[in-house]
């Protein structure tokens, strides 16, 4: 399938303008970029957990959804969809449904990393055809901007502020894509809105396996994040290319980076944004070089994953 | 006996499982719990044996377990789900997720003690936990009640008027582990009586797609929505006795919102909701025998409660006892039944006296000593127009 530009703007959108998340949001170009690398020839079901995306797209009697849509609560995305798709399967047996149907759902990391945790390894392991993307921006957004497990180090969130006994997050984050991976699914992938290319390409590998895919986007929130809001690309790119975000998937086991970057210091993508703008301050300087160290040692993780034979 | 009917001895699990065989939903996606268990064990094997067209989803909580069902209702597929105590604890928040998207869910709950201490065995404390959430729930006397509950509740569930989820409730244990005699329906038979569904949306309707689950917004339509659940409620007793009768067409039984028994000429009464209702009526028939003026009203239906109905059906008594097997730590407020009816009489200018006894708690056995010592405290109380003590815990160490 097609990754050229002049063939992608074509696609039909699925998510209508008009909607009411914040200008500069990450989670509307996660959406856009994802569906389309869905084939023209299914239908879709998109399923949302609590959130920001699902509040800002349903608000009743309206939906910016242009196909089927579901949200049920807030920890059980996963399990939602994979009833859908079950049933699915079952009335297509029955030849009582013709259509080919994908399901796609869309969480960020609250209903993702932690609350929905529990619902997406169930689902993973057992073995629906659906996709789950995470459009990551690290921390619960909806609620405004409280820590989560997808949270970096050192991040100011409205429950982990700086103080004088507090430079921010203590704990490092989870890596979720690796736990995904760990359920020996057919398509894990992690992916950025500032490769665009790159994400429509994992999408389309994700519509075309046959089980379970899981992708993880970093999906900026100017709000959140504390930076300009046309900046929300420029700051995806940024992680990339400091390997806080690296890109690669793991395709039936195999683990590869799917872009090549010049590794460059973390502390520009964190100088970037107002969420880290105490850590440039006074004793909280060492954190720095904690979350770089970090990174670091992942980095060489993920390296030496996407070397083994 | 019913055209291709066969009576078979099995446990009140098996008995629901074979009304599953043959309501053949689209999907089931359960969790094992105790005492349901055997629902979920018998169900998979007959998957596996080809028996039915249903996709078991064995899902990984009762959280997923009705998330999934909700997720699979959306469809438009017809989705049935069982559980207990815990596990329906576990799935509260979406019981009213899919009594609010109006899902027509079925789902067989073993009634089992609520944690803690923890407790495998009998009581309504789990179901009565869930009474608010917006389901229609029919209580059983017997393993034939629960497999005659369980088909009725598909047609119950789906009708236009209705669309709400459906619990089928039975004893754990009593009902669910013990060997009874269930008059089982010619498969065809069942299969006509259910019918297929005929969803008003799907998400799979390709022409017509829907958002389902959407956000409500600042100014939105919450409490309409929430109105609308009460008129689907209310229109659910007229329903629950139309199917009730037409089940008594293709069984020869008839089932409505209660039944009762000697109430033409009694002076008071009891009323009893699931597997007590058997031991309550042989002695209420016992005593009935011998002269004694009592009557009896077996509940079925807890949601809706036809407040009316029973108002009418005990305001003739002089003193009426209510057995509740969970309780609602109001404060001596008694159980729930309880509470329902109390509140069933206030409106009449003439009343019964009422008394509450609180049984059964934890699986603790209602004995026949139990039950007319409680008959012997309600003739006393006819007879002097006094209730001694309104709440009583009967069977309690004290």
């Amino acid at each position: 399938m097609s990754t050229k530009l002049t063939d992608l703007v074509q696609k039909p959108q699925f998510l209508s303008g008009g909607h009411r998340l914040c200008a500069g949001c990450g989670a509307s170009i996660v959406v856009r970029q994802i569906l389309m690398g869905a084939p023209d020839d299914v239908k879709l079901v998109i399923a949302n957990p609590t959130g920001c995306l699902e509040v800002s797209t349903t608000i009743y009697p309206y939906t910016s959804w242009n196909t089927s849509y579901i949200h049920c609560a807030f920890e059980n995305a996963a399990s939602t969809l994979s009833g859908a798709e079950a049933a699915y399967q079952s009335l297509k047996e029955q030849g009582k449904i013709k259509e080919d149907f994908r399901f796609i759902a869309f969480g960020g990391d609250g209903g993702t990393y932690d609350i929905g945790l529990q619902a997406l390894s169930g689902a993973l392991e057992r073995g629906h055809r659906l996709i789950y993307v995470c459009y990551n921006n690290e921390a619960y957004m909806n609620t405004g901007i409280q820590r989560s497990g997808a949270t970096i180090m050192g991040s100011w969130t409205t429950t982990s502020p700086y103080g004088r006994y507090s430079s921010g997050k203590k704990e490092n984050r989870k890596d979720l894509t690796a736990i995904a991976a760990a359920h020996n699914i057919p398509y894990v992938a992690q992916g950025s809105i500032s490769h665009w290319r790159d994400l429509v390409r994992k999408a389309q590998k994700a519509f075309a396996t046959d089980g379970p895919a899981f992708i993880n986007v970093l999906s900026p929130c100017h709000r959140g994040w504390r930076y300009p809001m046309e900046k929300t690309i420029e700051v995806a790119r940024m992680a990339v290319q400091s390997c806080i975000w690296p890109l690669y998937e793991v395709e039936n086991g195999k683990w590869s980076l799917t872009a090549s970057v010049k590794k460059q210091p973390v502390e520009e993508y964190l100088k970037s944004q107002g969420r880290f703008a105490h850590l440039f301050k006074g004793e909280n300087k060492k954190i720095l070089d904690i979350i770089q160290e970090n990174v670091d040692a992942e980095w060489d993780k993920l390296q030496k994953r996407c070397e083994q034979k | 006996m019913a055209a291709g009917s066969k009576i078979v001895a099995i446990v009140g699990t098996d008995a629901v499982s074979e009304a599953m065989r043959q309501i053949n939903p689209d999907l089931v996606a359960a969790y094992p719990i105790t005492p349901q268990t055997a629902i979920v064990e018998t169900y998979s094997q007959m998957v596996a044996d080809g028996l039915v067209k249903s996709h078991m989803v064995a899902v990984e909580s009762e959280h997923s377990a009705m998330s999934a069902a909700i997720g699979a209702a959306a469809t438009g597929a017809r989705v049935m789900t069982c559980t207990s105590s815990q596990g329906l604890a576990l799935m509260w928040e979406l019981l009213y997720i899919a009594s609010g998207l109006r899902l027509p869910i079925v789902m067989p709950n073993v009634n089992r003690a609520l944690s803690a201490p923890i407790n495998i065995h009998c009581d309504h404390g789990d179901s009565m936990g869930a009474r608010d959430a917006g389901w229609i729930q029919l209580f059983s006397e017997n393993a034939q009640e629960a497999y005659d509950n369980t088909i009725q509740a598909v047609r119950i569930a789906e009708d236009p008027g209705i669309l709400l989820p459906v619990m089928v409730l039975l004893d754990g244990f009593i009902i669910s582990h013990s060997i009874d005699r269930v008059e089982l329906l010619d498969d065809e038979v069942v299969a006509n009586f259910v019918g297929e569904f005929k969803p008003a949306y799907s998400l799979l309707d390709v022409n017509n797609p829907v958002s389902v689950g959407n956000f409500d917004g600042l100014y939105g339509y919450y409490f309409e929505f929430k109105r609308q659940q009460e008129e689907a409620m209310l229109n659910s007793f007229g329903v629950i006795k139309e199917v009730g009768a037409e089940f008594g067409k293709i069984s020869g039984r008839s089932y409505s919102l209660f039944e009762t028994i000697g109430m033409e000429d009694a002076e008071f009464a009891i009323v009893v909701l699931g597997s007590a209702a058997g031991t309550v009526r042989h002695e209420v028939e016992t005593m009935r025998a011998k002269g004694i003026p009592i009557g009896m009203i077996k509940l079925r239906a807890f949601r809706p409660f036809p407040a009316r109905e029973l108002a009418e059906a005990i305001s003739r008594m002089k003193a009426v006892a209510v057995f509740d097997r969970s309780n609602t730590f109001a404060g001596n407020m008694g159980g729930p039944v309880f509470i329902e009816l109390r509140s069933s009489l206030y409106d009449l200018e003439k009343k019964p006296l009422l008394v509450n006894y609180v049984y059964g708690l934890g699986g603790r056995d209602l004995s026949i000593e139990l039950i007319n010592k409680a008959a012997a405290e309600l003739a006393e109380a006819a007879r002097s127009g006094q209730v001694k003590q309104s709440i009583n815990y009967l069977g309690l160490r004290e």
